[in-house]
């Protein structure tokens, strides 16, 4: 291997202090949220102590934190199975054209790039001028749709894109019927590109603020919780917070990367060779 | 992401004439659940903001109307045209440090580190801050930026300066740095993406034509790389564009840009001027990506 140039290491230098700069904020309040019970939101600390975190498990200290919790997971879910579904289905209906079909990926496109409050107002008005309630699992779980779904569809498309339709060919060629070349032959080879569409229903979901803020109703979501608590915690426990969601965002990545890696794992070890081509 | 045999596979199969009707029928049926959801989140809200911005409101209520009220208000006030610069003046600014950004650590990562475990492995590290919480990366910066902060602390201890600087925090230089934080990985992402697939053969020619490592880049990588820099503009210019909560956050309030008129008039249950103003905001939004799309087929680089 030739010697590395001079740039390698000004951009090396450069690339860890995108990091620092990355990670940093987030490191700093993981140490911030350890203050002792008499710390403020700054340093210095003063002592350690697991004291906010214990906080957070108490009712009255901090509102209604698991409630929004278990509110927020169960509607990741929701989104996640619903963006993998859908998101499929449209993959595989823009393999052809179809009429209607470049109207279709232009509002793709607008639902991407649209402000987010205008999703949240305009679902708004709908509910209350037809009389309906908003709430987090009807209009806020539509809302967030309109979010999750450009990515999962631009990761169906950019697999389809690079998909060799000579397997399905090859099966329909062994008299396999569209629903088993489907089930068998198209949907294992894009299984890991369905495990990234999960993660990013669910952690876009998970982390969504703008777009559920009108549509959510009365019960909150965990983002809208925590952005409430910034108005009027002026406590570390907002850190430890924080802290706790950052973690469990890290579980979940960790969780999808991990089945990434299994299934992966599971295929070598079964031998078969579906997406790897002739050798 | 990191395959370069980007074979488009429209050519699947694209039936004689007499099957037209049932592959349509069959598109459509795998494209309904997407068709709806998008009519009734997407294309309902904007058709039904559109109507709302031509209706009356009262301190309690609104009522449908026809009425060109709500624009010529704003029109005929400067504070609209005002806050409509303050956002694109967002926007710019974010744009270019974003983009040096993103386009260096690409950069880095596409053509300067060897192996392609590590390329992932590092690009990975990079894109774990997006799926965490927004909020939260943005509350992250105040023990950081705050009169007490780190930041503060530590340039007075070197002796930089002797009074904590107070603009560190809830001002424009906050409100831009959590966007850029926030933000950058939109720029990286596309362009590390359009960067893998330049072909490295190309690059070995204008280094055997006598290319300098800057003549390569501008001469060679830099064109090839234009798609992903648009598609990473798009996304960095309209998410500055339509936010709200990080310039009412990192502003403490002091600054105002579109999304904050919007928000506030929410706020007083003004819906229709509400409406009115995300119209507007709207239109902007389109006519920015618009011009971009003129530049780059979204369709052709995924």
């Amino acid at each position: 291997m030739e010697p590395r140039p001079r740039s390698f290491y000004i951009l090396a230098a450069f690339f860890t202090l995108f990091l620092i700069f990355l990670y940093g904020p987030t490191i700093t309040i993981a140490i911030l949220s350890f203050q002792g019970p008499t710390g403020g939101l700054t340093f210095p600390m003063k002592g350690t102590s697991f004291h906010w975190f214990r906080d957070l498990f108490e009712q009255q200290a901090v509102g209604d934190i698991w409630g929004s919790f278990s509110r927020s997971f169960l509607l990741g879910l929701m989104v996640m199975v619903t963006t993998v579904v859908v998101s499929v289905m449209g993959g595989l209906a823009f393999r052809k054209r179809f009429a209607g079909s470049s109207v279709l990926f232009y509002l793709i496109i607008t639902s991407l790039v649209i402000p987010s409050i205008l999703i949240s107002l305009g679902v708004g008005l709908i509910w209350s001028q037809s009389g309906l309630t908003v709430h987090w699992s009807t209009s806020g779980f539509g809302a967030q749709l309109t979010w999750t779904l450009p990515f999962g569809l631009l990761i169906m498309f950019a697999v389809f894109n690079r998909f060799d339709a000579s397997y399905e060919e090859a099966a329909r060629d062994l008299g396999a019927t569209p629903w088993q070349t489907l089930r068998h032959v198209v949907l294992p080879i894009i299984a890991p590109s369905l495990i990234g569409v999960a993660l990013f229903g669910f952690t876009l979901s998970y982390d969504e603020f703008a777009r559920t803020l009108l549509t959510s109703g009365s019960h909150n979501t965990l983002p809208l919780e925590i952005f409430g608590m910034t108005t009027n915690v002026t406590s570390p426990v907002i850190f430890a917070l924080g802290t706790l969601t950052t973690l469990f965002s890290f579980v979940v990545i960790a969780v999808f990367l991990g089945v990434v890696w299994l299934t992966d794992r599971r295929r070598k070890a079964k031998g078969s060779d579906a997406g790897k081509g002739l050798v | 992401m990191t395959d370069s045999s980007a074979t488009p596979s429209t050519a699947a199969s694209a039936g004689s004439p007499r099957f037209a009707l049932s592959s349509h029928l069959t598109g459509w049926l795998m494209a309904a659940p997407l068709a709806l959801v998008l009519t009734v989140f997407l294309v309902a809200p904007i058709v039904m903001i559109v109507v709302v911005s031509f209706w009356g409101a009262t301190e309690f209520s609104i009522y449908p109307a026809f009425q060109f009220d709500n624009y010529e208000f704003l029109f005929g006030s400067d504070v609209t045209y005002r806050v409509f610069f303050n956002t694109l003046k967002y926007a710019a600014i974010t744009w270019v440090f974003a983009l040096l950004i993103g386009f260096t650590v690409a950069y880095f990562l596409a053509f300067h580190v060897r192996t392609q475990t590590w390329q992932i492995a590092l690009f990975l590290l990079c894109t774990i801050p997006f799926w965490t919480s927004n909020i939260i990366r943005m509350i992250s910066w105040i023990p950081f930026l705050g009169r007490n902060g780190l930041a503060n602390s530590t340039l007075i201890s070197w002796g930089v300066i002797d009074e904590p600087l107070e603009w560190l925090l809830f001002s424009d230089f906050s409100v831009i740095l959590a966007f850029v934080h926030l933000y950058t990985l939109f720029m990286v992402v596309p362009i590390f993406n359009t960067m893998m697939r330049i072909d490295k053969s190309l690059i070995e020619a204008a280094a055997d034509a006598g290319a300098t490592g800057w003549q390569t880049l501008t001469h060679v990588i830099i064109p090839l790389t234009k798609p992903g820099i648009m598609i990473g503009t798009i996304f960095v210019v309209t998410l500055v564009m339509g936010d709200f909560i990080t310039v009412r956050f990192m502003s403490g309030s002091q600054s105002a840009n579109v999304g904050r008129m919007i928000q506030n008039d929410i706020g007083l249950l003004q819906y229709p001027s509400a409406a009115a103003t995300a119209v507007i905001l709207l239109v902007t939004v389109l006519m920015v990506i618009g011009l971009m799309l003129r530049f780059v087929d979204i369709r052709k680089e995924l």
